[in-house]
């Protein structure tokens, strides 16, 4: 007699990319089309995320449409900057280049106590200032590249990173990012990398995070999902990861948020006046 | 045979006028394909994600049947009957609402409101909605059919209900948010063809499912619309989330021999009074 033994079953990471990439691809073209917009500006750091978005913005828009900006400053990597043009050129997108060395000086020089972490933040905000000031010039639209995992890690610059309004891989894990990068042929020297925020010399993300991101997001789905902690170290993670995991998340709920505003009146805004972004009446 | 164009359509938030003239050009176009019954998707007219905004959006069922009932004495002579969803507006309440209209006919024939309001992840109706209380089949020209809204599909219980009232035809507006990209299609969308399945099977009826498209807000509309047959068999399915017009002919005179064959609905119509004590003492404990 056949003994037939079921495959356990358990949550999963892995993604039909080339469905997740056609997805992706109409959301970008839907949502830039109802608020008016055919192009978009991208911020390429040479990294996978922004990698990644220019591949899918290419692809929905057509790389005629697609602005990419490289915007180093003078303390950047050289490899980051070599990184933002290959990606470029991979998928056809000209690039342009703003030094943002003077901008960030500027307020440097009147700042002598300025950390090299507050410095890095005034790098990732003069990137934004950059970013929407050339949306504005080409009429095309800014796309955020922030993964899921870093959103959920609060592992970016408030009100920078996060400020474009349409953001394609917000609800990839980094992990998955990675995997639409190899579907999407991002390049392997972009794709291989550790990666890094890039804004201080010799940084990378999961030094700075304190655990792996293939390990950080299994821990993240499974918590997310609600399952207790036994069960997440009963798959082979250590109570510390789970400890360091949540610990994350949890104290970085207000950066995915507007701001708290006080409640005075039964018509407060996002409060009991709901509408979602989209609505809009008849003119 | 009855010929159906499942519409699968993409509105514009807010814009009922445009999406109603969107509508109105789509069946135009297909004045020469002889179409007796057109199914628009959940929520057509305004799109599907509102929150409070359906308090502005909402239609009167009598505004909606005038206003297409007036564009089609303009241009048709014959009648054309159409099954469509939309956020329905009755005094102060308001309702998820499909509406089976016989235009150039007796009007509005049906109107049914959803009764499973989804209140969970990235869903919030019965925050801002009314749950319907009804659930009938009705005569149209062709049979009997019934209408089921989204959720309302997705609790076999009620197609069964319907399917004991001598519905022929279950016609399901939708409106489901792609998710799960894991498999070959989005989970829902596998999810829809698989019920479609089982329900037009195991009842030896049609299910005709029209789904809306479009991105809200990052929420993609999936689309896969389907229509299936009394054998369980998927006649016609359209793409994922892009506009499309499933053209499919609904053959009345299959459904007597297929549940002889397969005599579910009649073995169920003999079981039912022994498992509805156990049912009545559940529902008597909820």
């Amino acid at each position: 007699m056949k003994i037939v033994r079921g495959i356990p079953n358990h949550e999963v990471l892995d993604l039909n990319y080339p469905l997740v990439a056609a997805a992706l691809e109409r959301f970008i073209r839907e949502e830039l089309a109802q608020r008016g917009y055919a192009k978009a500006v991208v911020a390429a750091s040479g990294g996978v995320d922004s990698s990644v978005t220019l591949a899918l913005a290419a692809r929905a828009l057509g790389p005629e449409n697609v602005h990419a900006l490289s915007l180093p400053h003078r303390d950047s990597s050289p490899e980051s900057v070599a990184h933002a043009r290959l990606a470029a050129e991979r998928f056809g997108v000209a690039l342009e280049t703003v030094d943002i060395t003077p901008m960030v000086e500027g307020y440097a020089e009147q700042t002598p106590d300025l950390t090299p972490r507050r410095k890095g933040n005034v790098m990732a905000r003069a990137r934004m200032i950059v970013t929407f000031d050339k949306s504005e010039q080409y009429h095309a639209l800014p796309l955020g590249t922030g993964n899921k995992t870093e959103r959920l890690f609060g592992y970016f610059t408030w009100h920078a990173d996060d400020s474009p309004p349409v953001n394609p891989l917000g609800d990839l894990y980094k992990t998955q990012v990675w995997g639409l990068a190899e579907h999407l042929g991002v390049p392997d020297e972009i794709v291989h990398k550790a990666p890094t925020a890039d804004l201080e010399p010799g940084q990378t993300d999961e030094a700075d995070l304190g655990v792996r991101y293939r390990r950080a997001d299994v821990i993240l789905e499974h918590y997310l999902k609600g399952y207790p902690d036994d069960y997440i170290t009963g798959l082979g993670y250590t109570p510390e990861e789970v400890a360091l995991v949540k610990r994350r998340v949890n104290r970085t709920h207000y950066k995915r948020h507007l701001p708290a505003v006080a409640l005075v009146s039964s018509t407060a805004i996002g409060e009991f006046y709901l509408r979602p972004l989209d609505f809009r009446l008849e003119d | 045979m009855v010929r159906h164009a499942l519409l699968q359509l993409k509105p514009e938030k807010g814009r009922i006028g445009r999406n109603l003239e969107h509508l109105q050009q789509t069946l135009l176009r297909l004045r020469d394909e002889g179409v007796d019954v057109a199914v628009v998707p959940e929520a057509y007219p305004t799109g599907y994600f509102l929150q409070g905004g359906v308090r502005e959006l909402a239609l009167e069922a009598a505004e909606l049947e005038d206003r297409l009932g007036s564009w089609h004495a303009a241009q048709y002579r014959e009648p054309l009957d159409l099954v469509i969803g939309f956020y329905e507006r009755d005094g102060g309440s308001y309702y998820n609402a499909a509406a089976y209209l016989e235009l150039g006919g007796r009007g509005l024939v049906h109107l049914h409101r959803k009764i499973f309001l989804p209140t969970y992840g990235v869903f919030d109706e019965e925050r801002f909605l009314d749950r319907g209380h009804e659930l009938a089949s009705f005569a149209t020209r062709f049979g009997r059919a019934a209408l089921l809204i989204c959720e309302d599909f997705w609790h076999t219980v009620t197609a069964t209900t319907v399917a004991l009232q001598g519905a022929e035809i279950i016609y399901v507006p939708s409106a489901s948010p792609a998710r799960g990209f894991a498999g070959g299609a989005p989970a829902n969308v596998e999810r829809w063809a698989t019920l479609a399945r089982a329900v037009s099977g195991e009842h030896g009826l049609y299910v005709a499912l029209a789904s809306l498209v479009g991105s809200e807000a990052g929420k993609l509309m999936s689309g896969g619309s389907l229509i299936a047959g009394p054998e369980g068999e998927v006649l016609a399915r359209a793409p994922e989330f892009e506009e499309a017009v499933l053209l499919a002919d609904v053959d009345p005179g299959r459904i007597p021999p297929v549940r002889y064959d397969n005599p579910m609905l009649a073995d169920l119509k003999a079981g039912l009074p022994l498992i509805f004590p156990e049912l009545r003492r559940l529902v008597e404990e909820l």
